[in-house]
């Protein structure tokens, strides 16, 4: 059984529609990279898995169990709703901290909301992914005084002290100086060798092709191409893709 | 009586600063609470309560206290007859009513300035919207709000002399009985006195929780 399974997803914003129904299968452990044009959809896809964004159309599920499906599903009382955004954790492209707490704070506090755990098990567990990301020496920092970099990866173990079954970025390291980008990609590398299912929306395009399974290429609300990282960036058989490619490796 | 510096000194304290201070401490206490609830009017997604609502601020915002003072003192006397309220009792709802409007407002901008990816943060972690407002949002807003909310607090302690229109106690109501009753005017520039002492102490007590909340950027 696939972990997530997308099917058909439809999202219009008044007139223009967003999503012209959205079709994909992830298995556990899996990478997924979305690349794909400004404007194309991207962030309102993981929107939609993460039920900021509720799509009119369309079914999500996850392990088999459908946890959305069609419009009915966003009139769903907070608990179910906040049962539902348990399976998935997302990343900011602007990082997003609480700025009144300190890193491991940041880390701690939706567990220690959550009230599943004892209070040990939850600082013990913020050490770990503190020491994961490389940053147990900026613990007690403040967001503010940490990098962009820093940041992010800060974020990133907030999300992961959740245990979300799918842990999403948007465009991750869009909003890094150059140089800090690395550091970041480093750390969700890191990730993948522990077999975290994720999906991530990027323009790194050497990033997507080393660390994906799979990769989509989206553009206007649709999915021009999908499959293995050599199957769209060595072989794509859309044109939409082709000039997509040609288009950021004249960049580069 | 001799007229000493001491005994008016005594004299305005008791009853005059006493009275004013009151006014000041009660008006705070109940607008306080009283703003975040016509705040969240404001804010409403149910169209008709937010008109009514910004309505009332409006004019509220928009018409001098002192003329509120004498509408909130005489008013229902003369619209439904009957007895007139207590006089401090009107002077503290008129103050209440147009300091709580002008708290919402500053609350409404606090909260609106919060970027909607806290609360996205928030609910992708899974918490509740109490959650969200109070270990998240909450403490942000008050740091932001600081700064305006000092100055109306601070306006507030020199507005509390207005309430000398409905024959309210109030410092300066005191001193001026000296022109009267001993043909001296110094009381009454003496009572400037009471008031930057007092004021310049809230501007120390703001300025401490504007450093206490400096450790964070938002
Ligand atoms: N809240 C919204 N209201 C109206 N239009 C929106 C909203 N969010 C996104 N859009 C529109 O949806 C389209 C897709 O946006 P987005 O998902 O952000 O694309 P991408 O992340 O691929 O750049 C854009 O045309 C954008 O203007
Ligand atoms: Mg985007």
């Amino acid at each position: 059984m696939s972990i997530l399974e997308v099917k058909n997803l439809k999202k219009s914003f008044g007139s223009s529609t967003v999503l012209k129904g959205i079709n994909f299968t992830l298995e556990k452990g899996e990478v997924l990279s979305i690349i794909g044009t400004s404007g194309g959809g991207k962030t309102t896809l993981l929107r939609c898995l993460n039920s900021l964004e509720f799509a009119e159309e369309g079914q999500i599920i996850v392990n088999g169990e459908v946890i959305f499906e069609g419009e009915s599903f966003s009139k769903q009382k907070e608990k179910e709703l906040r049962l539902r955004r348990l399976h998935f954790g997302l990343v900011f492209q602007q990082f997003n901290l609480f700025p009144q707490y300190t890193a491991r704070e940041n880390i701690m506090l939706a567990p220690k909301l959550m009230g599943k755990e004892s209070k040990e098990q939850i600082e013990q567990e913020a050490d770990k992914l503190l020491a994961r990301i490389g940053l147990t020496e900026k613990a007690d920092y403040y967001p503010c005084m940490l990098s962009g970099g820093q940041q992010q990866r800060v974020a990133i173990a907030r999300a992961l002290a959740m245990k979300p079954d799918i842990l999403c970025f948007d465009e991750p390291t869009s909003a890094l100086d150059p140089e800090l980008t690395g550091e970041v990609l480093k750390v969700i590398k890191g990730l993948k060798d522990s077999d975290t299912t994720m999906i991530v929306v990027t323009h790194e395009m050497g990033f997507a092709q080393s660390v994906s399974d799979k990769v989509i290429f989206m553009a206007q609300g649709q999915i021009e191409e999908m499959g293995t990282p050599e199957e769209v960036f060595e072989h794509p058989k859309s044109e939409k893709t082709k000039a997509f490619l040609a288009h950021v490796n004249d960049k580069d | 009586m001799e007229v000493t510096l001491r005994s008016v000194t005594e004299d305005l304290f008791l009853n005059g600063f006493l009275p004013t201070l009151s006014l000041f401490g009660i008006t705070l206490l109940l607008s306080i609470p009283l703003g975040l609830i016509i705040s969240l009017g404001l804010m409403s997604k149910f169209k008709p309560l937010k008109m009514l609502v910004s309505a009332v601020v409006w004019v509220i915002r928009g018409t001098p206290l002192l003329l509120q003072l004498i509408v909130v003192y005489y008013g229902p006397g003369l619209i439904w007859g009957g007895k007139l309220l207590e006089r401090p009792v009107a002077a503290i709802a008129a103050f209440v009513i147009n300091y709580s409007c002008y708290f919402a407002v500053i609350y409404k901008g606090g909260i609106e300035s919060i970027s909607r990816g806290q609360y996205e943060a928030g609910q992708v972690l899974g918490m509740t919207k109490a959650q969200i407002f109070f270990k998240v949002v909450l403490l942000q807003v008050i740091k932001r709000i600081i700064a305006p909310m000092s100055n109306e607090i601070i306006t507030l302690v020199k507005d509390t002399s207005l309430a000398r229109v409905i024959s309210v106690y109030e410092i300066i109501w005191v001193a001026q009985d000296y022109i009267k009753t001993a043909g001296l005017i110094w009381p009454l520039f003496y009572t400037a006195a009471f008031y930057l002492v007092f004021s310049g102490l809230l501007t120390l007590l703001f300025n401490f929780c504007e450093k206490k909340l400096d450790y964070f950027k938002s």
